[in-house]
């Protein structure tokens, strides 16, 4: 995998709830798309599960297809969070490629 | 065919690499189901996610979406909804050739609060359904799409 991670993530605490966004680098390529030069078919290759776990409790899951946008982004309310918790959001595509980031509340 | 040593733990490694490989996606499988997201009418779609199922209109679902979208494909979308106990949230695109184009399960610890970015074909219905205590809520807005998405 590269060195740098492909997931973004952002938090902030308001009075009622947390607000979590997650912004992930990936082509969420449809298989559909040509490429412009050779003619040749770009294969299919897109983000099929992402999770949202807060202090290691599973809070989301959400299972996609190639109709979410390139370079998905997700945001979440998180109704009790305190500073210092921690979130991860990891994914896994349909080519096996994953990605995984901790990030901790301020 | 003699086999040595050196072969032999070579073959070992390579089965038993090929074995966690396959047992892994065996969980990937289970948890991403090829058949929700394939690619057929809205309608069938709907017919096989939720199988004799009535989904009532309802007004407690709000959705945030560009009346327009002027590129389809990165149309933001905003769902928050004063439904309890919601489970699961799918969010459709009514002429996209996958309709389907996301479902998240909620944890009760969440706010009924989802945002994100998908693609749209062209100008269409966009259908988000809440399940919740095991019944459907479902809200349509349509949104018109200048240039579109999904390949296009």
């Amino acid at each position: 995998m590269a060195n740098r991670s492909t997931i973004k993530i952002r938090s902030k605490r308001f009075a009622d709830y947390t607000l979590v966004r997650t912004l992930i680098a990936h082509s969420m390529e449809t298989g559909k798309r040509k490429n412009s030069d050779s003619g040749e078919p770009i294969p299919a290759h897109f983000i099929q599960t992402l999770t949202l776990t807060h202090n290691g409790k599973r809070l989301s899951e959400c299972q996609m297809g190639f109709g979410i946008a390139k370079n998905p982004f997700f945001s979440f309310k998180i109704k009790q969070a305190n500073a210092g918790d921690k979130i991860t959001i990891s994914w896994q595509d349909n080519l096996g490629l994953s990605d995984s980031k901790d990030h901790i509340i301020q | 065919m003699q086999i040595n040593r050196r072969q032999f733990v070579k073959n070992l490694l390579t089965a038993s690499a090929s074995l966690s490989l396959l047992t892994f996606s065996k969980i990937s499988f289970a948890t991403w189901l090829r058949s929700d997201f394939s690619s057929h009418p809205l309608e069938a779609s709907l017919a096989e996610l939720f199988p004799e199922k009535v989904i009532k209109t309802s007004r407690k679902i709000k959705l945030k979406l560009p009346r327009t979208a002027e590129n389809g494909n990165i149309v933001p979308i905003t769902i928050t909804s004063s439904i309890e106990n919601i489970e699961k949230v799918y969010i459709f695109s009514e002429k996209n050739p996958v309709p389907l184009v996301a479902k998240f399960t909620l944890d009760p610890s969440l706010e009924p609060y989802i945002g994100a970015r998908f693609k749209m074909q062209e100008s269409c219905d966009v259908i988000v359904i809440i399940e919740a205590d095991d019944k459907l809520y479902q809200k349509r807005q349509y949104v018109k799409v200048t240039i579109g998405g999904c390949g296009g």
